[in-house]
């Protein structure tokens, strides 16, 4: 049975969606078994870190075919954490979504279809074969457009348009590239890949193979000229959807991104220069983006592009530092968006609007709320000891080791114009005295909820905030994670090993 | 053979993306189907046109005993294309809630998602 | 589209295209054919009938909802796919085969259970979408 462990949580979140299925019209049911079923599931996903912790990288040949005919599914320390974190952002996101969809939501099937999206979530990171991957992008895309549309209001159906449109032509040109990638070398599975793609005598093809995966993960992780589907969708639907978009989708692309370029393809100086360039611009640009919006979900949107530059950055300067920085932020960026969408629809609840220039008196009102609400927002910023310090660190250091003052300025100023939207956003929301708001019919306000759903809107924001302290204070343990991830990153051996069973 | 599919995708994705860029919601999805069916001919394409016999190895034999085609292609497209029908399932529901609801085919129509700061 | 013709073929049609989708399903292994084509005509069977004899008629005929076969498909597929993994610690979907071949069917393996899954998936989505379509036009 310890053989297939990879396997387990994939098959678990398959079995808990088919269960949901079988209960479609019992909502209450639906609730406590996806809660449920997601503890269980963060278990099996500590157990495959664990165990992939201690036993170094672990693989499967599904169907029991040979690699690299078969089509393997292959947990590496970063592919087991990256499992681990989606465990722990769906528990939360689950748990909220109880207390804040309403009813006519989760009638059309919101949970079946969002363990469907966790599945191909954990799916996309376990595989190790590219077309597998793009079955699993299909199922994550398809599964969000049905979250996204859910409920169906004239904003929703306006995002959603621009959202399939554009996620739809990624995923053509993604295939494109897998096409001309398995016209080059005959294989997909990305083991194999790793040394036939170093072999190919056109190295132009090549590149330009290479642009055309960047451009298809690109669109889906939002980067600089390709991000605009996102801001113009993600505060559209309710906010435990979009706590889990905000944290999970956009990152796995950075994921795919950041798997191809150390595995497939070698990243040359023309490659590297697109990468900074790309970097600088998503953050600026986000930051800017951020800046002049005046709703707290579109600026919580505009700073999921911004913090995608980092990733990015860390990437492009694909040094054993820089990446250790990429991946740390990845972890951290995960779980602080998934927080942070879920606060933002706390404070909508509070409030019963999520428009600066209304709100106001939070802190005065909730003091100790407003306390819980400043981890994520200060952890975002990244002001020492929180979480999102550290990795800056690493990047920092990286592009100094290079020479590279740009990156350097970069990642400063991004982090400089978060302060200042943060910032801009603590005085706005908790310590500006607000006007009195005319209370709205048949709207849920948080102090009308009955007890035990007051407790399932916090109790995932406390849960969600304690690891990210943990994250911060305990940065030594995280930090040794991710640089043991970047030596495995850059090793491509230790990975083609494990799949080929040497 | 090869030229003839190759101009085919070629026409194939340019119609997509024109369709894509026009105005029109309707045109928009079938630019989306058109790009779609052109990707699904490249994996085709390079996949290598070969006769051949089917990839089955005789009972009575160990190894090929003729030229065989690649089945991979074929096993690629079939699921794209599995994935394209359900997408444009949902895709052609979207469009007509989507003119449902808005009242209208025009997609310059449609940016109060990204209108109100 | 109610003609007397597509009526009175729609009678003999129905049947002798679900057999012939069982047929297709069956024989999918080593020869064209399998869950996929089988399910999609199944389904074409059944939206015929509705394009003679209307929705109301073929959704009686069908007693049950659609859409409940989804779920049953996909539990069968998952079922046949862990089964090596609970039975002979095998990775998943490891083919495993029953020994001797079984009359009609032919060799019966995991793989066939996992094709039967996939053409009452193929069923349940098909006659969902095109029902609803359908039934909001």
């Amino acid at each position: 049975m310890m053989q297939q462990i990879v396997m387990y949580p994939l098959l678990f979140q398959l079995f808990l969606s088919i269960a949901l299925i079988f209960l479609w019209k019992k909502i209450s049911w639906q609730k406590a078994v996806s809660i449920i079923g997601s503890f269980i599931n963060l278990g099996l996903s500590i157990w495959l870190f664990a165990h992939v912790w201690e036993n170094g990288t672990k693989s499967i040949q599904a169907g029991n075919w040979e690699a690299p005919f078969g089509i393997s599914f292959v947990a590496d320390a970063f592919a087991a954490s990256l499992v681990l974190l989606t465990a722990i952002a769906g528990l939360a996101v689950s748990m909220f979504s109880a207390g804040s969809l309403r009813s006519a939501r989760l009638k059309f099937g919101f949970y079946p279809v969002f363990h469907f999206l966790l599945l191909g979530l954990c799916g996309a990171f376990l595989t190790g074969d590219v077309f597998n991957l793009y079955v699993w992008f299909e199922i994550i895309i398809i599964c969000s457009f049905v979250l996204l549309t859910l409920g169906g209001e004239r904003s929703q159906l306006e995002g959603a348009i621009k959202y399939f449109t554009l996620n739809f032509l990624a995923s053509v040109i993604f295939l494109t590239a897998i096409a001309v990638l398995y016209g080059l070398t005959g294989s997909l599975s990305m083991a194999d890949l790793a040394t036939k793609v170093a072999e190919i005598e056109n190295r132009t093809l090549v590149q330009v193979n290479a642009l055309l995966f960047l451009v298809g993960f690109g669109i889906k992780s939002a980067i600089f000229p390709l991000y605009f589907w996102l801001p113009a969708s993600y505060h559209t639907p309710p906010p435990a959807v979009s706590a889990i978009f905000g944290g999970l989708l956009t990152k796995v692309g950075i994921y795919a991104l950041i798997r191809m370029f150390t595995l497939v393809f070698e990243i040359d100086p023309f490659i590297q220069n697109v990468l900074l360039g790309i970097a600088f611009l998503t953050l600026f640009s986000g930051a800017i983006g951020a800046l002049v919006q005046n709703n707290v979900m579109k600026i919580f949107s505009y700073l999921v592009i911004c913090h995608i530059g980092y990733m990015i950055a860390g990437l492009g300067m694909m040094t054993e530092v820089a990446l250790a920085g990429a991946v740390f932020y990845l972890f951290h960026d995960i779980l602080v968006k998934t927080n942070l969408f879920m606060v933002s629809g706390v404070i909508n609840r509070i409030k019963g609007t999520g428009d600066l220039k209304k709100l106001g008196d939070l802190y005065a009102d909730r003091p100790l709320m407003s306390f819980l609400f400043a981890i994520p927002l200060f952890s975002l910023v990244g002001i020492p000891p929180l979480s999102g310090f550290w990795p800056k660190i690493s990047l920092i250091s990286a592009a100094w080791d290079l020479n590279n003052y740009w990156i350097i300025a970069a990642i400063l100023l991004g982090s400089f114009l978060t302060l200042i939207i943060i910032v801009k956003l603590w005085s706005e929301v908790f310590w500006k005295t607000g006007q009195k708001l005319p209370e709205q019919q048949n709207f849920p306000y948080f102090n009308k909820l009955r007890n035990y759903k007051k407790t399932q809107l916090i109790v995932p924001i406390v849960f969600l905030s304690l690891i990210t302290l943990y994250i911060g204070f305990g940065a030594e343990s995280i930090q040794n994670l991710s640089v043991r991830i970047s030596e495995e990153l850059l090793n491509k051996q230790i990975y083609i090993d494990a799949v080929f069973n040497k | 053979m090869e030229v003839l599919l190759a101009t085919m995708i070629g026409t194939l994705y340019a119609a997509g993306i024109y369709l894509m860029l026009k105005r029109s919601l309707v045109k928009l999805i079938i630019g989306v189907i058109l790009l779609g069916n052109g990707a699904n001919l490249l994996i085709f394409l390079l996949g290598r046109i070969a006769k051949g016999s089917p990839p089955v190895i005789p009972d009575n034999s160990k190894i090929f005993l003729e030229a065989y085609t690649d089945p991979l292609p074929q096993a690629l497209i079939l699921t794209a294309i599995v994935i394209s029908f359900g997408l444009q399932a949902f895709a052609i529901v979207l469009v007509k809630r989507v003119f449902q609801v808005v009242k209208t085919d025009d997609i310059d129509e449609m940016n109060t998602t990204d209108a109100q700061v | 589209m109610k003609t007397l013709i597509l009526r009175t073929a729609s009678k003999y049609m129905l049947p002798l295209l679900l057999v012939f989708s069982v047929f297709i399903l069956l024989r999918g292994h080593y020869l064209p054919g399998g869950g996929f084509v089988g399910g999609l005509m199944a389904a074409i069977a059944f939206v015929l009938h509705a394009f003679a004899n209307g929705l109301e008629n073929t959704k009686g005929l069908l007693r049950i909802d659609p859409a409940i076969l989804m779920p049953i498909g996909l539990a069968l597929a998952l079922l046949s796919g862990i089964a090596p993994v609970l039975a002979v610690d095998l990775p998943f979907m490891s083919g495993l085969w029953w020994p001797d071949p079984v009359p009609i069917v032919g060799n019966l393996g995991s793989a066939l259970f996992f094709d039967i899954g996939v053409y009452f998936v193929v069923i349940g989505v098909t006659l969902t979408i095109i029902f609803s379509i359908s039934e909001s036009a």
